[in-house]
């Protein structure tokens, strides 16, 4: 089954006219992925195309909705416009957004937040690689990819991943790959300070999910969100997880790259977020090159085989 | 983006916040006229830098504090003399210290009592959180950590903004009543406006005082903004000061390039923020120390790996450099010859390890074995760690 996203699922692209949504536009229609729509206000009526494949672009996510099916929306608009195509496809009532744009305002996430109380769309990211269901063919072709994963270091199979990093994501997905174990879907969630989902929402989808075996999570120092998603995880997930949290070396008080890692308060450190990680019988893998490992031995104690 | 405590005040004298009455001044000539347009009285001598702990700093030359109360003007401007060029070094600033270039000379203000007051972003419930404490003018952390009950936190609805409810629920908590209670719910008024308005990350006014005639005032300063914020206020920008900033940083983020300098001396150039750090992380793991954060993004040119090059051998305390490179959609074998030309155009000599993986990164390790150049290759991250740290070693 896999979470949020299937092979069937119907996508649209905000910002598809643009370098940056032109070239993942591309790439996602080559891996296999169901491109539907394009959006961009003003250019309605144009055709995307690429390699045979021919998106027509609407100039609203409601009328490209409404045309296609397009039920996800990846979202590649400039930072200045972001929160604006996020609140369009609430608007529309799509099932998710993903919101790949890195640098929106920290305030201007917090109103679309606030905005999304109640509705119905679910939000993913912003500043975040998006998510990847592999599908069956070679390199995992076939499979649903919104946003700039890349689709061919993908197995289909039965691990969960999800992460606030992109390239640490890849990382872990490829140590599983290359050792012939697959994934049911990778989630990157973000870097930024406020996201739409958590790592304990996503958690708690691969928790009801039957086709994930097992679950990786992989955090960094900032926010507490780690803790929390630990703490649940102790009290009802009976799947093998282990976690990966990066930024031990990270000095306090200076932004690691993502806006949302950096040290504050005692609880933001990477010591702090491992401890409650074994406090909370969570397998932690101790370098980055021990993320795979460290699920593999987290599902041989629990007696569970993963592929 | 962070700011000084005098451009902070007159943000918030902007914004309708009370401060004591205050002005700086850039060099000793400027001295004299700024003590006259403070009224007569005794005067605080405020070193600018962007480090908290200056009261309890020390110069390197031996001085003692970077914050003094003068009884007169002629003594605040002998003190501010001591003071300016001078390097100031605090619990904040590291070693090194920072220069002092501007001073604030402020009224010194009759406090009744100390308090504290801080709005901030709270991630949990992705809202603003406005924090009073009626332990103002020492470490708030210590306070958190001894006595949280001291503590009230409100969470403001940004669909709303402060309601009155929950400006009487602050000042409740600091007790305050009749003249001051008034005065304490128009600054905390006016302070989240001010918050709200430039896209600050944090305000932070420790302490915010009352003085004996009822009064409520800030007596320092401390904000700083969304950088992410900053394209629609340039009139925040125009406050930036360089001098506040490692020039490594300054010419990367030209670049676009994330870099933090460290005091260790293996550079690290990585693509990807959370591979970056946790390349920091595996060096130190294996008994090195990493001298640099440095992410070179996900869509690094030949460019960008010449200027990140340049970049970390500025700084001198580097003994040999790890490249670690994710190629997700970046093509492995661009970013080797973006390496070549850096080693020859640098002419580096230092020990240089090199880690490729993902899209074409076959042909990108073929590149790098056939240039000439002597690095040493590396296939996991666990083993270019030990690589570089053992011939750092």
């Amino acid at each position: 089954m896999a979470i949020l996203v299937t092979p069937e699922t119907k996508v649209l692209i905000q910002g598809i006219t643009g370098a940056f949504g032109a070239k993942h536009a591309q790439l996602s229609l080559d891996y296999g992925s169901a491109v539907v729509a394009g959006v961009t206000p003003g250019k309605g009526g144009q055709v995307f195309e690429h390699a045979g494949h021919r998106v027509p672009i609407f100039n609203s996510v409601a009328e490209a909705a409404a045309a296609t099916g397009a039920t996800v929306s990846a979202i590649f608009v400039p930072p200045p416009f972001a929160a604006d195509a996020i609140l369009e496809c609430v608007d529309a009532e799509l099932d998710l957004a993903v919101a790949i744009t890195e640098g929106i305002p920290v305030k201007d996430m917090v109103r679309v937040k606030r905005a999304m109380q109640g509705r119905k769309t679910r939000l993913i990211g912003p500043n975040c690689p998006g998510l990847v269901t592999p599908g069956t063919g070679a390199d995992s072709h076939g499979g649903c990819r919104i946003g700039i994963a890349p689709g061919y270091i993908h197995r289909k199979g039965h691990v969960g991943i999800v992460s606030r990093s992109g390239t640490l994501t890849y990382e872990a997905v490829y140590q599983f790959t290359t050792r012939g174990i697959g994934q049911s879907t990778c989630v990157g969630i973000g870097g930024d300070p406020v996201n739409g989902t958590s790592h304990l929402d996503v958690i708690k989808l691969f928790n009801d999910d039957p086709d994930t075996h097992a679950i990786i999570m992989i955090g960094e120092i900032g926010g507490s969100a780690e803790v929390e998603a630990a703490r649940w995880i102790k009290a009802h997930c009976k799947k093998p997880v282990a976690g990966f949290i990066a930024g031990t070396t990270a000095p306090a008080g200076r932004r690691m790259g993502h806006a949302g890692a950096i040290v504050g308060g005692a609880e933001d450190t990477a010591a702090a977020k491992i401890a409650s990680f074994k406090e909370c019988g969570i397998e932690v893998a101790e370098t980055p090159s021990d993320m795979a490992e460290a699920l593999i031995r987290a599902a041989k104690a629990k007696g569970v085989t993963l592929s | 983006m962070n700011i000084h405590e005098y451009q902070a005040k007159a943000l918030f004298s902007q914004f309708g916040v009370p401060v004591p009455a205050g002005v700086p001044a850039k060099s000793p000539d400027e001295f004299a006229a700024a003590l006259a347009q403070l009224p007569e009285g005794p005067v605080m001598v405020k070193s600018q830098i962007h480090a908290g702990g200056r009261g309890k700093g020390t110069f390197t030359d031996g001085f003692q504090g970077g914050v003094k109360f003068c009884k007169t003007k002629a003594d605040a401007a002998e003190l501010a003399a001591k003071m300016l060029g001078n390097t100031l070094v605090t619990a904040q600033t590291g070693p090194a210290g920072r220069k002092v270039q501007t001073i604030y000379f402020t009224a010194a203000s009759d406090i009744a009592k100390e308090y504290y007051l801080a709005i901030l972003l709270d991630r949990a419930s992705s809202r603003p959180v406005i924090v009073a404490s009626t332990e103002g003018g020492v470490e708030i952390e210590k306070v958190a950590h001894e006595t949280p009950e001291k503590i009230t936190k409100v969470f403001v609805d940004p669909a709303y903004g402060l309601a009155d409810f929950q400006v009487r629920e602050l000042i409740a908590a600091l007790g305050l009543s009749g003249t001051e209670a008034k005065n304490a719910a128009k600054l905390l008024k006016a302070l989240y406006t001010c918050f709200w308005e430039t896209d600050a990350s944090m305000v932070e006014v420790n302490p915010l005082i009352t003085t004996p005639t009822g009064e409520v005032l800030a007596l320092d300063a401390k904000v700083s903004f969304d950088s992410n914020a900053l394209y629609r206020h340039p009139e925040l920008v125009a406050l930036r000061d360089l001098n506040e900033e490692d020039p490594k940083e300054i010419e990367a983020s030209k670049h676009d390039l994330a870099y933090i300098a460290l005091d260790g001396n293996i550079a690290c150039l990585v693509n990807g923020a959370g591979l970056a750090m946790s390349t920091m992380d595996i060096i130190k793991h294996y008994g090195g120390n990493p001298a640099n954060f440095l992410d070179v993004g996900g869509g690094a040119s030949k460019d960008k790996v010449v200027a990140a090059f340049k970049i970390i051998l500025g700084d001198a305390n580097v003994r040999g450099i790890l490249v670690n490179i994710f190629g997700g959609i970046m093509d492995c074998n661009v970013i080797a010859e973006g390496i070549v030309e850096a080693v020859r155009e640098v002419g580096l000599t230092l020990p240089l390890v090199v880690r490729l993986e993902g899209n074409n990164a076959a042909q990108g390790k073929a590149t790098l074995a056939t240039s000439g150049l002597a690095l040493t290759p590396a296939d996991s991250m666990a083993d270019s760690a030990q690589k570089i740290v053992a011939l750092v070693a």
